[in-house]
């Protein structure tokens, strides 16, 4: 049987002792290969320099270089109790995006503080990010106390002020322990220099800390990472793949997927080479199968039925903390991805920067900096399923992509009503901005003897027929007089969107440019006809928001697995097209549109 | 939830974000028992399927042993199965065992460059052809831009710091000293064109776990690594004229796991009978950096 293995991150000021205290702890429980420390030794005596017992983890040639740890580094590490992986994080604040990630890997951590140099701005700004990252167990070691005497009023005076600093973070340390990592004061055992502290050592210490328990307790939350339909060998399975993050689930249970809302039962749990199995609890990397086949996509999220369903708007609170090259601004659509989702997303607002030095201080900010933290609002183009921190942490969990880089990462804290949203912000204040000419809509209706009106298809994805049929309502309306132009969605790839055209994600800008276009030409008279396939409810919705004032006349062709709301007018897959044109054109006179004396 | 599983259960969520993320990916199969832990993985995310080409460098002094055991279960497991070499340099002889360039001239020949121009679609890839059973030259030259490698953290110093999704540049050139962040399960996969992501589901993993997940899961593995009765095993491998067995009685491997956790071999380095590494105290350092995995 495995042995139990736990990841620890060591951070603190650069220069605090960190990697002098992981040397320590390698060399003296025997951790190290045969023959390391004699070579690092030796080493150091053929460059006359003393032996440090950092020396021992710069296995780099860069690193010795510099003489800093230039990145998270590993380290393995045995007790009798368990495997320990210790992640070193480096000190200095460029490398804070290190840090981060060591952090994010870990159960608990140890946090270093020169006894002889305080509390420094990094001392505070780890802090931070351990609490925001979510770390539970933290252990402040007081190091380089041969320095200062092995002082206990020292050592008692820095635990009250960073225990207050701390709390002010809704940390509360496990303990502080006094050490000399140079020296082997309570690193492996305890210290005759120290007699007043009765506490562990840190060796004690880390076996002390408590495994975290998978989060079986919570409602399931499962983000759908992928679908599989390997249909090699006959194989005919469709089996929606991913990690059960908290919860549990069985087969029979009814199960919700969101933000689509779509229902189903689980058939079976699915395992390879292992045996059959009725249900998947958290941590556990699994698949199922579904009573009904529905069509779903990766980064939907799946709960049961029977319990609390997460949050879904588009608008949130979040604290964010930002290691981008470049700034966090506005009016930029960056990726968000949650849970196994990835969806566009914006910078709404900046409630306030916090300063790490000094919490209680923030700042109004325009920009979100590299290495800032900050209170924000961020909207998502698209809806996604979340769930607070204070209820369920890991999906409230999650990073911002910058041009192909994590740029940034935060949890959400409060979910906010999006009557608000950027979008209609942005059509009120174009309308309000609108320069008109002095031609009016009735006066071209009058001449052109039709309104101006946009008109979208849609079908299932990789559909042409919706681009037939629009291309054949434009002829038959143009053949009748009107001024009618058919415009492909496709066209905005080779033309308007080329600037675009690199970036990940361009759907969200896409449906922008096309409503921004269709509002132009709508209100020029035109009968504006757009063929789009693939549509989903949401993007239809931005569509027609998009084209305000006017109202779009959304058709939808070929049979669709799903009910699409917003849809004026369904037409099936076998109709023919001079009958789905005719029936077009009825409901356009309907709506006078088309006024009928002229058709 | 025992610590195997929970290695197991984030390394095929890796390989789960890999596959949905990467349109061209494949994933490095050195015949060794990481990457085959790894191609075993693979068939637990995929049920039972491989949807990913694997991707073999033949340099030609592979013990043969290896190169069987690779067929075999390309054939047993339907693998979509790629190899690659250095066509000039093996006819250049421009290799250690010819003498004519040095050990670590011989990895670079052999290893990195085969395996930068086979990845990047360059040089010609065979494709193992279930049909007719030979390898054939393969159609597709798109390049790969997701590559899936089975490194572990505690081989070696360098691979110490390691992101599970490690990007390299135009020229598989690897940062050390700029690496993404990864916050939580986030990984980097997106990236710009020309630059294609490394992605290491075993980070995490030990000498030790390998073996004890080999032993609970009774994955099969070149006999090589076990003694057959000469009291010598391989514990690393690799090309034979730089690679040398070990004393070891272990014959399966539970009893390598033993000898892991209290033997011989606890405190002794993975690699210590692969001779390119003694070379140069930043030797495998040089090559990582150049693609040498």
């Amino acid at each position: 049987m495995s042995k139990e293995q736990m990841n620890i991150v060591i951070v603190g000021h650069v220069d605090h002792g960190k990697s002098t205290v992981i040397g320590r702890l390698l060399a003296d429980t025997g951790s190290l290969p045969q023959g390391k420390l004699e070579q690092v030794k030796a080493d150091c005596a053929r460059n006359a320099k003393p032996f440090e017992y950092a020396f021992l983890l710069d296995a780099l040639k860069d690193e010795r270089r510099q003489g800093i740890t230039i990145d998270t580094a590993r380290c393995f590490f045995k007790t009798a109790k368990r495997d320990y992986i210790i992640l070193d994080a480096p000190g200095h604040i460029e490398f804070l995006k290190n840090m981060v990630t060591g952090a994010s890997h870990a159960e608990a951590a140890l946090l270093v503080i020169d006894a002889k140099e305080g509390i420094q701005e990094n001392t505070k700004r780890h802090g931070l990010v351990l609490s925001m990252i979510g770390i539970k167990q933290v252990v402040i070691l007081v190091n380089k106390m041969d320095l200062v005497d092995y002082s206990r009023e020292v050592f008692e005076k820095l635990a009250v002020d960073y225990a207050a600093y701390l709390e002010g973070l809704g940390v509360r340390p496990v303990r502080f322990i006094p050490i000399s990592a140079f020296q082997g004061d309570n690193l492996v055992s305890g210290s005759g220099r120290m007699c007043w502290y009765d506490g562990p050592s840190v060796l004690a210490q880390l076996d002390a800390f408590t495994k975290r328990e998978e989060p079986v307790k919570l409602p399931l939350r499962f983000p759908v990472q992928d679908i599989y339909k390997f249909t090699e060998e006959g194989d005919a399975r469709r089996i929606i793949a991913g990690t059960v993050e908290t919860g549990e689930v069985r087969s029979g249970d009814e199960v919700v997927f969101w933000p689509s809302g779509k229902r189903a039962r689980i058939h079976s749990v699915e395992v390879f080479s292992a045996p059959a199995r009725s249900s998947a609890s958290a941590g556990e990397a699994t698949g199922f199968t579904l009573s009904t086949e529905l069509y779903l996509h990766p980064g939907e999220m799946m709960t049961l039925a029977s319990e609390p369903s997460p949050k879904m708007h588009c608008r949130f609170q979040a604290n964010l903390f930002w290691v981008g090259a470049a700034p966090m601004i506005k009016d930029r659509v960056y990726k968000l991805k949650l849970g196994t989702a990835r969806v566009p997303v914006k910078l709404a607002e900046i409630v306030r920067v916090l300063d790490a030095d000094d919490l209680s201080s923030t700042h109004e900010a325009q920009t979100v900096n590299r290495h800032d933290v900050a209170a924000c609002v961020l909207e998502t183009l698209k809806p996604i399923a979340y769930d607070l921190a204070q209820d369920i942490e890991t999906l409230s969990r999650f990073v911002i992509v910058d041009h192909y880089e994590i740029a940034g990462g935060g949890i959400i804290l409060q979910d906010l009503p999006s009557a608000d949203s950027v979008l209609r912000q942005h059509i009120e204040q174009r309308e309000h901005c609108w320069e008109r000419g002095w031609v009016l809509p009735a006066d071209r209706a009058a001449v052109y003897k039709h309104r101006g009106k946009f008109i979208l298809l849609t079908g299932a994805e990789g559909d042409t027929r919706c681009q037939m049929l629009a291309k054949s309502l434009e002829k038959h309306l143009f053949s009748s007089g009107c001024k009618a132009y058919y415009f492909d969605i496709a066209n905005l790839r080779s033309g308007l969107d080329t600037d675009v055209a690199a970036e990940s994600d361009v759907r969200a800008e896409e449906i922008r440019r096309l409503g921004e276009l269709g509002r132009v030409l709508t209100d020029s008279g035109q009968i504006f006809i757009t063929a789009a396939p693939g549509m989903d409810a949401y993007e239809i919705e931005q569509l027609k928001l998009l084209v305000k004032p006017y109202d779009a006349f959304v058709i939808r062709t070929g049979k669709n697995e799903e009910d699409l709301p917003g849809v004026h007018l369904a037409l099936d897959a076998d109709e023919a097209v001079s009958d789905a044109v005719a029936k077009v054109c009825r409901l356009l006179k309907e709506e006078e549109i088309l006024f009928e004396y002229y058709l | 939830m025992d610590g195997l599983t929970k290695l197991e259960s984030q390394s095929i969520y890796i390989l789960r974000e890999a596959y949905r993320s990467f349109k061209s990916l494949c994933m490095l199969w050195s015949i060794g028992k990481d990457s085959t832990v790894l191609l075993w993985l693979a068939r637990k995310a995929f049920f039972g399927h491989v949807p990913i080409p694997l991707v073999h460098i033949d340099t030609h002094f592979k013990i043969p042993e290896m190169i069987r055991y690779r067929d075999d279960l390309a054939i047993r497991w339907h693998l979509n199965m790629i190899v690659g070499e250095n066509t000039r340099a093996l006819a250049a002889k421009e290799t250690f065992p010819d003498g004519n360039v040095d050990r670590l001239g011989c990895c670079k020949n052999l290893k990195s460059e085969a395996l930068r121009h086979t990845l990047s679609g360059e040089w010609t890839r065979y494709r193992l052809n279930h049909r007719t059973l030979k390898y054939e030259p393969d159609e597709n030259r798109e390049p790969y831009t997701g590559v899936i490698v089975g490194v572990r953290a505690d081989e070696e110093g360098s691979r110490s710091k390691e992101r599970y999704f490690s990007p390299r540049d135009k020229y598989n050139e690897w940062s050390v000293g700029d690496q993404p962040p990864e916050f939580w399960n986030q990984f980097k996969t997106d990236f710009a064109p020309g630059t294609h992501v490394r992605i290491h589901p075993l980070l995490d993993w030990t000498e030790l776990n390998i073996w004890e997940y080999i032993d609970r899961e009774k994955i099969p593995m070149t006999s090589l690594y076990f003694n057959q009765g000469s009291g010598k095993r391989y514990r690393s491998l690799g090309c034979y004229p730089c690679t040398l067995p070990v004393d070891s009685e272990a014959r399966n491997p539970a009893e390598i796991v033993e000898e892991l956790r209290s033997g011989k071999f606890a405190n002794v380095a993975e690699r210590s009978g692969r001779a390119q590494d003694k070379e140069d105290s930043g030797g495998l350092e040089t090559l990582r950096r150049e693609g040498y995995m």
